[in-house]
């Protein structure tokens, strides 16, 4: 019964995010502010883990690929549709997941245990739609571009990996990332990436925004919303590939 | 003018706040007074919309609060300033923008206007130059002085103010209540103080409502609370022995 009473409060929770705002210029502001921490914040931990991912993804399949049919390029080939297909879109989100969407519990859940949504709330403010909005358009907005320049650096974390380890030739790993592209995965990609931003934030904000309690219950809120949100974005994934790719 | 009738808030299976009525009124410092988890913070908190009552009703100069939709509760809330108890400062914003937000939000002002009417504020509380601290920075006196800028900033028509001057020095909380009644007459705001300092209740407490266990107890001026007979007010107004012995014999 608990899950039914979670789903109707996210979802009155959301009418109220998404109703109209008192002065969008604020929005506007915070939302800018947002792109900042929740975005640009990220762009080191992503670029990092996408740089290694593709490299081992690269290695990996040359050790896989020892049968003289498989031509070497094939291993651009793989890279490429393993990074852009999933690797980007579905693991980066879930490592977001956990950074951006832990952040977001325990901020709201701090404002709330100490007063300051109910401050917002006195003053007449619409709490929900002035902490939470400007956090999921923000995200919305900024983690496509997050999720493709983990893309780009994933292949081309790839390509240093597969040159010198000596598994293929500069020439043969571009050739394989150019071979049989199709437009419609980027689309597709990009598709789940801005579903879950949403999942990511509107979870994390509603677990923070309900808290009861002290201190102790913002870390279990926190530990909650990467929880939830770690299995919500695998079943989209599920969902949305089956209704885009089949 | 803000008038409560009949009401009642159960937590669990424990009364904290029964069957209380009274009016506050415009111009004058409405006291709420009593001892530690009377319920004084929970009647507050259900005038001003954050916790919903059991039963009973709350109009603000006859708009009946209580019943009203969440959109035209917003509009009422509009006119309210408050002070809460722990202060609940903005964490990520300075002083400044703490005060500045109801401005921001809510007034046409240009960013001058916005900045004079801000130190002002700030002025009004003794935290002048203080503008670019943020509220982790602050001492917990100074929080409670901030709050009571941000509550004051965007000039309300009904002033909460949930234990202004504890935590404070007598002399400055001599200055923070001389700076709720001026305001309080100058604007002819309706200001409801909770406290369970005597000293603010002799010199702010042109109207006073008791609280005793959750219950209405007594209610008057600072000129009767000092002749009460009632009992359990006696205790609370002549707590300390050196008090006891001030007390009029009668
Ligand atoms: N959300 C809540 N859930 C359950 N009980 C609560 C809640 N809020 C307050 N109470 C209980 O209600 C009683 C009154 O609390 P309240 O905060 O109104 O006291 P108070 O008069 O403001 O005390 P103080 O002077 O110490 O601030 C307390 O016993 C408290 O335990
Ligand atoms: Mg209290």
């Amino acid at each position: 019964m608990q899950i039914i009473l979670h789903i109707g409060r996210y979802f009155l929770l959301m009418k109220r995010v998404f109703s109209k705002p008192e002065r969008f210029s604020i929005y506007f502001r915070q939302i800018i502010y947002e792109i900042n921490s929740l975005g640009i914040g990220s762009l080191g931990l992503i670029a990092i883990i996408s740089v290694f991912m593709g490299g081992v993804i690269t290695i990996q399949g040359a050790y896989n690929f020892t049968n003289p049919l498989i031509p070497i390029y094939a291993l651009g080939l793989g890279t490429r549709e393993s990074i852009i297909l999933e690797f980007s879109p579905t693991i980066v989100s879930l490592i977001l997941a956990g950074k951006v969407g832990s952040n977001i519990a325990s901020e709201i859940g701090t404002m709330r245990i100490t007063e300051q949504i109910d401050a917002l709330e006195i003053m007449g403010i619409n709490s929900a739609g002035y902490l939470i909005l400007p956090k999921v358009a923000a995200a919305m907005f900024i983690n496509p571009f997050l999720i493709t320049i983990s893309m780009f650096l994933g292949i081309f974390g790839g390509y240093v990996m597969g040159v010198a380890s000596g598994a293929c030739t500069s020439y043969q790993y571009i050739f394989g990332i150019q071979t049989l592209f199709v437009p419609f995965n980027i689309i597709y990609s990009l598709t789940k990436t801005i579903a879950f931003a949403y999942i990511i934030t509107s979870v994390a904000a509603y677990q923070g925004y309900y808290i009861k309690g002290g201190a102790l219950e913002v870390g279990k809120a926190s530990t909650r919303s990467v929880v939830y949100n770690s299995v919500l974005i695998l079943i989209t994934n599920l969902v949305i590939t089956k209704l885009m790719l089949l | 003018m803000i008038e409560i009738k009949n009401i009642h808030k159960t937590f669990g299976d424990r009364k904290v706040v029964e069957d209380i009525s009274f009016t506050f009124q415009t111009g004058k410092t409405n006291l709420i007074i009593g001892e530690s988890g009377s319920g004084k913070t929970t009647l507050l908190k259900m005038m001003v919309g954050l916790i919903f009552p059991d039963e009973g009703n709350v109009l603000y100069d006859g708009r009946d609060f209580t019943s009203m939709d969440e959109t035209a509760q917003r509009d009422v809330r509009k006119e309210i300033g408050m002070l809460f108890q722990g202060g609940a400062l903005f964490d990520s914003l300075t002083l400044e923008d703490n005060v500045k937000f109801p401005l921001d939000m809510f007034t046409r002002m240009s960013e001058a206007e916005k900045k004079e009417r801000v130190n002002f504020c700030l002025n009004k509380v003794q935290l002048e130059n203080r503008n670019k601290l943020y509220p982790a920075e602050l001492s917990g006196g100074m929080k409670k002085r901030a709050a009571l800028a941000r509550a004051i900033a965007n000039s309300p028509q009904y002033l909460f103010c949930d234990e202004p001057n504890s935590g404070l020095d007598p002399k400055t909380a001599l200055v923070i209540d001389a700076l709720i009644k001026d305001l309080t007459q100058e604007f002819n705001i309706t200001t409801v103080v909770i406290t369970h300092d005597m000293n603010s209740v002799m010199e702010i407490g042109q109207h006073i409502l008791y609280i005793y266990k959750g219950k209405k107890w007594w209610d008057g001026n600072n000129t009767q609370i000092l002749n009460t007979t009632n009992k359990e007010l006696l205790d609370f107004v002549y707590a300390s022995e050196f008090l006891k012995q001030l007390r009029p014999k009668s």
